[in-house]
């Protein structure tokens, strides 16, 4: 019983990763950065829902689609601001201007919400379901995050195959040049991919801090890191690796602080990737490169 | 010193555009990269449905003409008109929607979308996209999708591509992705379509095919072609107007008779002649 109800934590934890990591691995396809300012905006969006559903009394799903609006509005203006005067600049640059990204936003959050931890009340309304007898509860949180998961999993599926800026994006991602050749304007396609992968992060915080209702500057790094590790672990740039690296990640760290130990648990997480990778670089469902010669 | 040969002003306009504005002027263009000058003093014009050639030898500057008629360069002097209207300060998309595409002489296809996307991604975007257009446009999703399909595949029935819609672009035999390349471009609308070595790579059956197609998509389009060929072949064969250039200058402009037999090309392509 115990191994099922660490199995369905464990989902839904990865369900979380998943959701960060779609993120990552949006913006890194159609972009080719790492923004390693995504974690931050799931604490962004979980003050956000925090504040609208404490100060201003808001229901719940009220409070995550703000969240969701503030983010979408963050990434598009961080996007706008750090990293388009940096197109053509090298890769390195874009990517200590991510990092400095990340440390000023965990810097305004201190600044405005302060160092103390808040406490983050569920936006899950109904209870937990016990089943076999109490044998084995499964939260409700589990159940929310992963049906959340999935529906966005489907969505994006569909947004990214079926419409004409989901194929735009993949225009993008696979030869930016010739895709302005096209008359696409790549400009504003990066700035709908930060858009939607910055709605996402407020999903993902929300949904995190629901389930772990501790609320500081610092909540979204961690996670952050974890999800972008999920991203390469399942193939970074690939959509289904995202979504398989981040429910693996999650179900490695529950089993090895449940079976082997809490401390090591991030450590066994990481040396997980570091094998993967060796194996296979591209990680697990990632595109084979070819060098050109 | 060889003795000058005089260039024409203005390329050979055929009779049938010479009473319509023409699809593209460039006048004095040039670009210098660092110290070298790649391209100078590039002036040329192009026939509403003229099928113009563009020729040289190796590193003579005729991909960057392309590059700078398409904006990927920022032209250093000169200035281009497409359609009448400068390209000046415009960006690739802009000037894309403009009028004007081009294949590559090294195909770029999306080659993990399937055909039918390629060329959707062409139509889609050739009409005007801004984020708000881009978002609303997601509701009238199924209309507009449907439209974009029947018209992608019209397209591609012109090349006789249509049975392959659903596979993978990078799948598709070497023939058939230039041919791809080739419905992608037009499928922006263009005015003028730029093919960067068309035939690159083409056995001589493939070839006669090539140039088959480049006369039906003048003809049916009713739109210009200008090509860089180094099949002498196929220049001389379809082209009204050739333009030589070398080592980043027009040497010579004319009719295919009038290129054949120009000395400073043959000098260009072959070396001078040896004073005995």
């Amino acid at each position: 019983m115990t191994f099922i109800s660490n199995l369905i934590s464990g989902i839904s934890l990865g369900s979380v990763y998943a959701i960060i990591a779609l993120g990552y691995t949006m913006v890194y396809g159609i972009a080719k950065m790492l923004n390693f300012a995504h974690g931050d905006v799931i604490m962004v969006g979980a003050y956000i829902s925090f504040c609208a559903s404490t100060y201003l009394h808001l229901p719940p799903i009220v409070s995550i689609v703000i969240a969701m609006i503030v983010c979408t509005i963050l990434g598009i203006v961080i996007e706008g601001l750090a990293y388009r005067p940096l197109r053509r600049a090298s890769s390195l640059a874009v990517l200590i201007t991510a990092i400095g990204v990340s440390y000023f936003l965990q810097n305004a959050a201190l600044l405005i919400w302060g160092s103390t931890p808040m406490t983050f009340s569920s936006v899950v309304g109904f209870d937990s379901i016990p089943l076999f007898d109490g044998g084995l509860i499964v939260t409700s949180e589990s159940i929310v995050t992963v049906i959340a998961c999935i529906i966005i999993m489907i969505c994006l599926t569909l947004f990214t195959q079926k419409t004409r800026i989901g194929k735009g994006m993949r225009a993008v991602s696979e030869d930016k040049d010739a895709a302005e050749l096209m008359g696409i304007n790549v400009n504003v396609t990066i700035s709908i991919t930060f858009a939607i992968g910055s709605a996402l992060a407020a999903i993902a915080g929300v949904l995190l801090c629901s389930a772990y209702p501790i609320l500081t500057p610092t909540t979204g790094s961690m996670p952050g890191i974890k999800a972008f590790t999920a991203a390469v672990f399942g193939g970074i740039g690939s959509i289904p690796g995202a979504m398989l690296g981040g429910i693996l990640l999650g179900i490695i760290e529950i089993f090895s602080k449940s079976y082997i130990s809490t401390e090591l648990s991030d450590a066994i997480v990481f040396a997980v990737l570091i094998l993967v990778l060796l194996i296979k670089p591209t990680g697990l469902l990632g595109k084979k490169m070819t060098e050109k010669v | 010193m060889s003795k000058m040969i005089p260039v024409p002003s203005n390329s050979i306009i055929p009779e049938r555009d010479s009473d319509k504005k023409p699809i593209l002027e460039t006048l004095h263009l040039g670009i210098d990269f660092g110290g070298l000058t790649a391209v100078d003093d590039f002036t040329l014009t192009v026939g509403r449905t003229e099928i113009a050639g563009l020729i040289g030898p190796n590193g003579a500057g005729k991909t960057t003409v392309f590059n700078l008629l398409t904006n990927v360069y920022q032209p250093t002097r000169g200035t281009i008109m497409l359609d009448g209207v400068s390209t000046a300060k415009k960006t690739v998309a802009q000037v894309s929607r403009m009028g004007i595409a081009r294949t590559f002489q090294n195909i770029r296809l999306f080659s993990n979308m399937s055909v039918i996307d390629n060329v959707k991604v062409g139509l889609h975007n050739s009409i005007d996209q801004s984020l708000f257009s881009a978002i609303t446009h997601c509701f009238g999703y199924r209309k507009s999708e449907k439209k974009s399909r029947e018209e992608a595949l019209e397209l591609l029935d012109f090349f006789s591509m249509a049975d392959w819609a659903d596979f993978q672009a990078g799948s598709l035999p070497y023939g058939a992705q230039r041919r791809l390349e080739i419905v992608r471009a037009l499928a922006t609308h263009p005015g003028i379509i730029l093919l960067d070595e068309p035939a690159a790579g083409m056995n001589p059956s493939e070839t006669a095919e090539l140039m088959e197609n480049i006369r039906k998509i003048r003809d049916t389009f009713h739109i210009a072609v200008m090509l860089i060929e180094h099949d002498m072949n196929l220049v001389m064969n379809i082209c009204e107007g050739i333009c030589v250039l070398d080592h980043g200058k027009i040497i010579a402009k004319g009719t295919p008779d009038e290129i054949k037999s120009n000395p400073k090309v043959i000098e260009a392509y072959l070396g001078k002649k040896k004073e005995a």
